[in-house]
């Protein structure tokens, strides 16, 4: 922190340290007080009982006014999309039955075989030959481990989703570009909400309002996977340079023409990174789709671990990690194809003539041959046994160890760090948190005051509704994670950065992690760690080191090489290098990175409710099976807000960082060269 | 150009809405037959363990077998009485348990929104379960009075509870009263919620394949006591005085010091079914199963993992006759 003001005397700069460190020691003898004088002011202790505003109930009541009135236009919403899912379901997943019972007629569903080299062919086609084989590879994978039924259930409701997420994105994107206003106020604090309240918390008035079924699960993922979409539109369409829509308006088109004709096609690589990230952020609903009434590979997952079948969940899993790396692959191959190639149409034409043709054939084929028309089951793999029998075997020889370490973790770590936090006055920590924001905001300016407010408002939440308890046991359980996530992330990020094989295996590893269900980890861990917190943090742990490694190697590969080259001439170790050049460079790609990780630790809340934690994550469960909208609603609140300002404090300190290492210069001079 | 790709797209909506409109609508009236009186699909939620998908399954493929458009749903268990049954968008659920469901069938019974269709059959067993090698370091198992012996209790405990046992109880939302349980009856037991059973029943299968000490809430009908050897602990009887009436039982000051109560397994279904589809109403609610079967059956699906149509259809061949009476 010594390095913050470089233009500063030494003397201002030891007396402004001094202050700091004086305001944070009052508070700390404010909090002594407090706890050994419990009489002096027992309200500041534990919030005061009758202070507690009922905000469950009330949410509860006008959801349940919302639901009588509305539920005509919600309803007729739901009949909408129905159509186009029941279409996608029939194709590619259950074909179509025409008249009733016994006696109907069926046509039957697209032949797996053809789907493969349909896909494969498209895989050629926007990439080229690697790119094919992964989506052969991906797809055969699916088909060959017998998933391929409730793939195609999940692959349809995706094929459903992403187009809704991607039209309402852009359109929020654009009213966004349109007017900053609206963006400040309704649609970037909607945004947040949308990407920190997790899932779990509007399923109830999802399905309250839409009917049980897979179009309220539908609708769940569509809120759950705009949100990247929305920010990639806004963004892509501010960068698209003012020469070219200058010259749209000479070239006398019209408001419309120039955004739909030239602005939008002109921003499609980065829209195209959001139309990416939506459809992994629908591949990671699955689980939570499922239970809600989608089916598919996420019902299977879980029905695999309600029987204990870890080998069957996992490659259940696997076929959605599967889906999800030939979905991404095949989307960023079509983001990086140029804008405009002459010979495309063309092209474009002669496959899609073949993979109709192969379609056709196969799908026909099928009523003559069966195998044609879905894979008979001994032709399928599977290596099931093999993984049940190798956490059995770790089990049965390790287990010792593993304890001794958990009982170790328990006692001396989380179980310390929970005391704390629950001990210590509600009111301190408020007013510790406003003190952060205000430091790390900025005294002199007001954007500090706001942030300290800010914080101090969003973080009281908990305790105006009664959630102390549960907030504080949330943030002791994401804290240490996050923590353990970026001691592990970091430095594996930082190999990735700098070594391309480490990076190009971190790569698939961070993709395993992101997309595989984090259900089918969680099950062979509680075998292994028992239920409870250690459990729960590994879990977290696994699923939030992504970002961390992500961001980091992304990092420090973005150094510009004339940096580096510039330091290796003066003479630069390779470890000075790293300390001196690299590092401080990345440095807010990193705090971007552990920003992330934060989010997504506390996303992963609600998953590690199913293992017993006592967390907000618990409650959003809770509501979830008793059917209460408001209590989850307002859970979930409290978990986007502890997420909010997590998310501004380290934005802050990030600026902050910057300002002080005078990177703005570096980065702009980098932007220049 | 443009109006010429204005009538291309809207023939192609056209051309997908009346295939939407043709597969939905006007094609089942053809087979529209007495028995079906309604085409409309009736829908049978499926949750998360094996029985009840099991039930549900051989439900479906009887009511198919008389001509009805039947699909089933994936749900969860009770946020499906708690809405899908009461709006309608789930039409029937095959499995609701007294043990765990008592206070959503009586929301569910006051809303008046749906109706109990009667016992499936089976009775639900809920209660504390160790395997039998324990019996070993705690002699005086299956009684509960041994649990009270303090150096049985460190046979049950883990480094964070020592010297006190611990007990694995079920997620929270199940409810038990196993904290209250615990102090009203004296023992020496720390209650550790799982989140899920699957939690559960991981932990469970860890520790047996060890052979280490284990005490935690099992039901049944489930495939673990199949699969694993072990006894239910007996605590007094359930009585609902004893969890009512303080002054009931051992311990004169407080409530809940028994074991857990029984019950039964009940279906319910959507209010408006008995109008909308008489005969499958009907038959939904002569519907039973037998226990010993079920057992049996569950056990194939999840211990011998054969697949639960496999097993469907083997049950509906062997009981055409029950059926056929059911339908009458």
């Amino acid at each position: 922190m010594a390095v913050l003001d470089q233009t500063a005397p030494a003397s201002a700069l030891r007396w402004r340290n001094w202050r700091w460190s004086l305001a944070w020691i009052a508070l700390l003898l404010v909090a002594i007080a407090l706890i050994s004088l419990p009489s002096l002011a027992p309200w500041a202790i534990d919030y005061p009982k009758q202070w507690i505003i009922p905000l469950a109930a009330e949410l509860k009541a006008l959801m349940k006014w919302v639901v009588k009135n509305f539920s005509i236009v919600t309803r007729a919403i739901a009949s909408m999309l129905q159509l186009p899912l029941d279409l996608a379901l029939g194709l590619l997943a259950k074909g179509f039955t025409i008249g009733n019972g016994a006696e109907a007629l069926h046509l039957p569903r697209l032949s797996w075989l053809g789907l493969v080299v349909a896909f494969t062919l498209l895989g050629r086609l926007l990439g080229g030959g690697r790119i094919a084989l992964i989506a052969c590879i991906c797809f055969s994978y699916i088909a060959l481990f017998g998933q391929w039924d409730s793939a195609m259930l999940t692959l349809a409701s995706i094929a459903i989703c992403v187009p809704f997420a991607v039209l309402l994105g852009l359109g929020f994107g654009i009213l966004a570009y349109h007017s900053p206003k609206f963006d400040t106020y309704a649609i970037r604090p909607m945004l947040d909400l949308m990407q920190t309240v997790p899932a779990f918390a509007y399923l109830v008035p999802v399905l309250l309002l839409f009917g049980f079924g897979p179009v309220s699960a539908m609708i769940a993922t569509i809120i759950f996977a705009m949100p990247p979409m929305v920010r990639a539109t806004a963004l892509a369409l501010r960068q698209v340079p003012e020469d070219i829509q200058d010259f749209a308006s000479m070239a006398g088109c019209t408001r419309r023409q120039r955004l739909w004709r030239v602005m939008i096609p002109t921003a499609r690589p980065l829209l195209m990174v959001g139309v990416n990230q939506v459809i992994m952020m629908t591949l990671n609903m699955v689980i939570i789709a499922s239970m809600i009434g989608a089916g598919g590979l996420g019902y299977d997952v879980l029905l695999a671990l309600r029987s204990l079948d870890i080998g069957r969940a996992l490659e259940a899993g696997l076929a959605i990690v599967a889906l999800a790396i030939a979905l991404d692959r095949l989307s960023q191959a079509a983001a990086d194809q140029g804008p405009l190639d002459p010979t495309a149409p063309a092209r474009r034409h002669r496959y899609a003539l073949v993979a109709l043709a192969v379609l056709i054939v196969t799908t026909l084929g099928g009523l003559v041959w069966p195998w044609l028309a879905s894979l008979p089951k001994d032709m399928t793999l599977t290596t099931g046994p093999i993984w049940s029998e190798m956490i059995a075997w770790i089990n049965v020889n390790f287990f010792d160890a593993i304890d001794a370490t958990r009982t170790w973790l328990l006692l001396h770590l989380l179980n310390p760090v929970k005391q704390f936090l629950l001990k210590t006055p509600w009111i301190v920590l408020v007013a510790a948190l406003g003190l952060l924001g205000l430091y790390l905001g900025g005294i002199r300016r007001k954007q500090g005051w706001h942030l300290a407010i800010l914080a101090m408002l969003l973080f009281a939440f908990s305790a105006v509704v009664g959630l102390w308890e549960k907030a504080m046991i949330t943030v002791y359980l994401c804290g240490i994670s996050a923590i353990f996530a970026c001691l592990i992330g970091i430095p594996l990020g930082v190999l990735g950065g700098r070594r391309a094989l480490a990076n190009r295996i971190l790569g698939i590893v961070v993709d395993t992690l992101q997309t595989l269900p984090s259900f089918v980890y969680l099950i062979p861990v509680v075998m292994l760690f028992r239920v409870g917190d250690v459990t729960a943090m590994i879990a977290i742990v696994f699923f939030a080191v992504a970002p961390a490694i992500r961001y980091t190697s992304h990092g420090i590969r973005q150094v510009p090489a004339h940096l580096t080259e510039a330091a290796t001439a003066m003479g630069c170790t390779r470890r000075q290098l790293l300390w001196r050049v690299q590092l401080p460079l990345a440095l807010p790609e990193i705090l971007l990175g552990i920003n992330q990780t934060i989010l997504l630790a506390l996303s992963m809340l609600v998953i590690t409710a199913l293992v017993g934690t006592r967390d907000l994550g618990q409650e959003v469960y809770i509501a979830l099976t008793k059917a209460d909208p408001g209590r989850g609603i307002v859970a979930g609140l409290a978990i986007a807000f502890i997420g909010i300002t997590a998310d501004r404090l380290m934005s802050a300190w990030a600026r902050r960082l910057r300002q002080g290492m005078g990177l703005a210069a570096a980065e702009t001079g980098a932007a220049n060269h | 150009m443009s109006k010429l790709r204005l009538a291309g797209a809207a023939g192609i909506v056209a051309s997908v809405l009346s295939l939407a409109v043709f597969s939905t609508s006007v094609l089942p009236q053809r087979a529209m037959a007495a028995v079906p009186e309604s085409t409309d699909t009736i829908k049978i939620a499926l949750f998360d363990w094996t029985g009840v998908n099991l039930n549900a399954t051989i439900l479906s493929k009887i009511l198919k077998a008389q001509g009805y458009n039947v699909e089933l749903v994936t749900s969860d268990y009770l946020a499906s009485i708690n809405t899908g049954l009461r709006t309608g968008d789930l039409t029937v659920g095959v499995e609701y348990w007294d043990t765990t469901a008592k206070e959503a069938m009586a929301d569910a019974d006051a809303s008046g929104q749906t109706e109990n269709l009667g016992k499936l059959g089976p009775r639900a067993k809920e209660e504390w379960w160790f395997p039998e090698y324990m019996k070993e370091k705690c002699p005086g198992l299956p009684n509960w009075e041994a649990l009270k012996d303090p150096k049985c209790a460190e046979a049950f405990s883990t480094p964070e509870t020592a010297p006190k046992g611990r007990y694995l109880g079920g997620p929270v939302t199940w409810g038990g009263f196993d904290d209250e349980r615990v102090e009203a009856l004296g023992l020496p037991f720390e209650v550790v919620h799982a989140g899920t059973d699957a939690a559960m029943f991981a932990e469970l299968e860890s520790a047996y394949q060890r052979k280490a000490p284990i005490i935690l809430w099992i039901y049944s009908p489930h495939w673990a006591p199949a699969k694993f050897k072990g006894e239910w602990v007996q605590f007094p009887e359930y009585t609902k005085e004893c969890y009512e009436d303080p002054k009931w039982g051992i311990n004169p000051d407080a409530t809940y010091d028994c074991g857990k109560p029984h019950g039964e397994i009940w279906k319910y279904g959507w209010a408006g079914m008995k109008d909308k589809w008489p005969e499958a109403y009907k038959i939904t609610k002569n519907f039973t199963m037998d226990t010993d079967e079920l057992d049996a059956m569950i056990g194939e699906i999840d211990l011998d993992k054969k697949s639960i149509d496999e097993v469907a259809d083997a049950w509906v061949a062997k009981h055409q006759a029950d059926i056929k009476k059911w339908a009458e």
